[in-house]
């Protein structure tokens, strides 16, 4: 074959590929927003399921997934924000020790999620939840059994690789002279570290949080028995209740419930507005990284 | 030589398996300004640096020898390494404001030496400041960015940052480098004034500068300290032929 | 803090001079912060042991439920098993709950059905057979690997070797769009548009099955491997490519026969974690696949792959029961299987990159 025409081929076939991508991502957008964007009003996002979910809104979803991502992220960042300190400033990095928790990161980032739904039934409801009971409730059944808590904790476990990532990346942009800085004026090594190193990475910190928000907020494995509800009347008052997640919800509405074709629109809606809430968290995190990035150039 | 204020014997300094600094051994004289030349890579700076012993933080680096500060030799095992940084200032090439208010820069110091009182910081920073020569210019935005001064206003800042420490020697990193002729002449007047109090280390590559500045010079080459005098000696009648021909810009 | 000699003139008399350097001095919030972010770092290793710990912990009945019936006829005396020798004594409140439902026949051990060709853990006589988990996996992971990688792998090398800059500052964005959306998003839209899309194209009878299943794991996994390619690509020395396209190579012969060889082992590292984010998905699995637990090479028949049955299952099972066991067996494979993919691709291929490079040098 003609070098030539076999060039434009093969380059051709890569390029279909970009297209072919890039359609994937066009129709799913172009179907989720077609099929949702009826439904998709005030009442959809401020009312109660009503008619055995056939009718009415996702509220309570919306509040769960917020309440969730909440306390995960109480849970998730300061202890993602202080590895990533050790990462970077603490680590040296030929230690077996850090070499270890790097792995120890990069496992977690590539455990599939469903393991943290297992491990947060095993150890947050199975064990310490079942303790927490038969210590202070005498054997009766409070924490030993799903709640937000323990899925809030669970999600944390799945997105801590999330924000150790971003702030330990955003850490290292801190440029050597701010430290020598610090350290010429006899600063310690952890006064730097409070007063320079970590406000110089606020904006990395809050990538990473919200990263961790828009990733948890789409994750249905970990939570699927360790606190999310098919349907509450009310959303969650306290930390041992149950609660609605839109990704659940979704899942639920489009497998399990009586009237899938029915209830068509809703789901679509659900759907809609999770991929809002991700893709604007997302588009938000990518900017400030890009500043981040930009900044240490 | 008068009043000795560092006493360096024997140091050398390994990267690895690299020699840096070769058997390096002189005295610094208390309230007086020292300069550092020789082309580029001679090892200045890096000497520089082992005097308040910022190399500590670079990996793989190993010193052998004796600093001297008031008789202490800063690399014994019990030293205070924070408190020596106290003792000994450091001003770097490319200024490095922290990106705080003027205020909260000077105020760095102090803060971590555990004053809290308003006053007393104000009024630190208002003589610091006034010290560096830069009161004029940013009294009235205090509580303004760092990062929106000028580059030379920003490196007198950085000056003035380390004046609020109060140490006794202040080592200068080739500090007019990055500056404008303007902004480099204040920085010169400066240290001319600083000496009355300070013991001043200045690294440079401008000759003119160390001619200017300094009461005393050292010639470094290729790690090995090749001369020191005073800084007339030095520049009228050099002992050794290589400090001459760099002196008279015949390499470097 | 701080002695206060006046120095007498200066910021001396103000801030006095600082303290002496000559004796080295105990600083407790250094010497505590460092301690605690240790720990703290030190949490991630101990997570990733719990996890291991308590995944297996809770799969371990599975393989002593004879002794567990024995436990419970000498009326709950905690005693150590042989398989399984550091258990925490606390957990003896289970075997009364794993006992008493255990709908298992007498003489026949659970354990002994999981190489069993059936799949009903919750009939008259449960059957844990896995081969058809393991099957249903492995046909919706090749199926989504053989989508996913190429196209991943294809555009990879599109955007870093023939696209113009920007065009490139346009895709990749795009493609990280793609990673954005939850997997159970991808499910739904697999669920409702994809499986009908496909049948009307090849006209199979089962509407969800693994093809669908596969082709929509591809979806969430093709961002993955495409990052990741387009990084190994693009760490590939300039030189190379300019040497190449020098001599008069063409662009497609210099990414091809040049680019692209040297970046193997970060592309195989990027199939890897492909490899890993298929096989763990659980939400499209469910949604996507049809769950049946059939052992056919088929690709269009159901499949119920080894995530979903977790998923589909656990909230239904009797806490601490053998299903329950078996469940948590599965998920101590699936995280063996990935824990170990992630071990290859940290240290096998890495230092495959870094030689590579190295000895080029």
């Amino acid at each position: 074959m003609n070098r030539n025409l076999k060039d434009k081929l093969i380059e051709g076939l890569t390029g279909i590929s970009v297209l072919i991508i890039i359609l994937v991502i066009l129709l799913m957008l172009f179907i989720i927003v077609k099929g949702g964007w009826s439904e998709l009003n005030w009442r959809f996002i401020s009312e109660y399921p009503r008619d055995g979910m056939t009718k009415g809104g996702i509220f309570p979803a919306i509040i769960g997934t917020a309440l969730m991502t909440l306390i995960m992220t109480m849970a998730a960042v300061p202890f993602g924000v202080i590895t990533a300190v050790y990462l970077a400033e603490y680590a040296n990095e030929r230690s077996v020790f850090a070499r270890t928790i790097r792995f120890a990161v990069k496992t977690l980032a590539v455990v599939p999620s469903i393991i943290f739904g297992l491990f947060g039934l095993g150890f947050f409801i199975g064990f310490v939840g079942k303790d927490m009971d038969a210590l202070f409730r005498g054997g009766e059944l409070k924490w030993g059994q799903p709640n937000i808590l323990w899925a809030s904790l669970t999600m944390a476990l799945l997105t801590l690789p999330v924000v150790i990532v971003s702030v330990e990346e955003a850490i290292r942009t801190i440029p050597r002279e701010m430290r020598e800085a610090s350290l010429a004026l006899g600063a310690t090594k952890w006064q730097t570290i409070l007063k320079v190193v970590i406000p110089g990475s606020g904006t990395g910190i809050l990538t990473g949080t919200i990263l961790a928000i828009s990733r948890g907020a789409g994750e249905v494995a970990p939570i699927l028995f360790t606190g999310a509800a098919y349907y509450l009347s009310h959303i969650p008052h306290s930390l041992s209740d149950q609660f609605m997640s839109l990704g659940y919800h979704i899942y639920i509405m489009s497998t399990q419930s009586a009237n899938v074709d029915e209830t068509q629109p809703i789901q679509f809606a659900t759907t809609l507005v999770l991929l809002i809430l991700t893709f604007s968290l997302n588009a938000v995190a990518v900017t400030l990284r890009y500043r981040i990035r930009n900044k240490a150039k | 030589m008068e009043g000795s204020k560092v006493t360096v014997k024997d140091l050398s300094l390994f990267y690895g398996n690299n020699q840096a600094l070769k058997n390096i051994s002189m005295d610094i004289p208390e309230k007086r300004v020292t300069a550092f030349i020789g082309p580029s890579g001679c090892g200045k700076s890096t000497f520089l640096r082992t005097l308040n012993r910022m190399n500590d933080l670079i990996d793989h680096v190993r010193i052998e020898g004796e600093v001297l500060i008031d008789g202490i030799n800063i690399y014994e095992k019990n030293i205070d390494v924070v408190n020596l940084r106290k003792n000994v200032g450091m001003i770097f090439q490319k200024s490095n404001p922290f990106a705080k208010s003027v205020y909260d820069n000077i105020a760095f110091g102090p803060r971590i030496n555990g004053i809290r009182k308003k006053s007393q910081l104000d009024e630190i920073v208002e003589y610091s400041l006034k010290q560096a020569a830069i009161w004029d210019e940013v009294k009235n935005r205090l509580y303004n960015s760092a990062l929106s001064l000028s580059g030379g206003q920003q490196q007198r800042l950085c000056i003035a940052r380390t004046l609020a420490v109060n140490p006794e020697i202040i080592l200068m990193d080739e500090p007019a480098s990055a500056l404008d002729p303007i902004s480099t002449s204040k920085i010169e007047e400066l240290i001319h004034e600083l000496k009355q109090e300070y013991t001043i280390i200045i690294v440079t590559h401008n000759m003119q500068q160390a001619a200017r500045t300094s009461d005393f010079t050292a010639f470094f080459y290729l790690g090995e300290l090749i001369e020191m005098n005073t800084t007339g000696i030095m520049f009228s009648n050099p002992a050794r032929k290589q400090t001459e021909d760099y002196i008279s810009g015949r390499f470097g | 803090m701080k002695e206060m000699i006046s120095a007498g003139t200066g910021a001396g008399s103000m801030m006095g001079r600082p303290a002496s350097f000559s004796r080295k001095r105990f600083r407790f919030s250094d010497w505590f912060a460092e301690k605690f972010i240790k720990f703290i770092a030190f949490m991630s290793i101990a997570l990733v042991a719990l996890i291991f710990i308590f995944v297996f912990r809770e799969a371990s009945p599975v393989f002593r439920m004879d002794a567990v019936k024995k436990v419970v006829d000498q009326s709950l005396v905690p005693e150590v098993y042989g398989a399984v020798p550091d258990q925490p004594v606390a957990e003896a409140p289970n075997h009364q709950e794993a006992s008493a439902p255990d709908p298992a026949t007498p003489g026949i051990k659970p354990s002994s059905t999981l190489l069993s060709r059936e799949w009903m853990p919750v009939s008259d006589e449960p059957r844990y057979g896995l081969i058809p988990l393991f099957l249903g996996t492995l046909k919706v992971t090749v199926i989504a690997l053989l989508f996913a990688a190429p196209v991943a792998i294809l555009a990879a090398i599109y955007t870093s070797m023939f696209a113009r800059p920007g065009v490139r500052e346009f895709i990749k964005p795009l493609v990280e769009l793609l990673a954005g959306f939850p997997s159970v998003v991808i499910g739904f839209f697999a669920l409702m548009v994809l499986a009908s899309i496909l049948q009307n194209l090849f006209g199979y009878a089962s509407r969800l099955n693994a093809f669908v299943g596969g082709i929509a794991m591809g979806l969430a996994a093709l961002p993955v491997i495409y990052t990741l390619t387009e990084d190994a690509l693009t760490a590939v020395p300039k030189t190379y490519s300019e040497a190449s396209l020098g001599l008069g190579a063409s662009k497609r012969q210099t990414a091809f026969h040049v680019v692209l060889p040297a970046a193997v082992p970060g592309v195989f590292a990027a199939v890897i974690l492909g490899l890993g984010r298929i096989f763990g998905e659980t939400m499209i699995a469910l949604m996507a696949t049809g769950n049946a637990a059939l052992t056919s090479l088929n690709p269009f028949e159901s499949v119920r792959t080894l995530s979903a049955t977790i998923g589909a299952e656990m909230a239904e099972v009797v806490f601490g029961g053998t299903h329950y066991g078996v469940l948590f067996l599965i998920g101590s494979l699936l995280f063996i299987f990935t824990f170990l993919l992630n071990a290859v691709s940290e240290f096998y291929i890495k230092n495959l990159v870094v030689r590579k490079y190295q000895s080029r040098k």
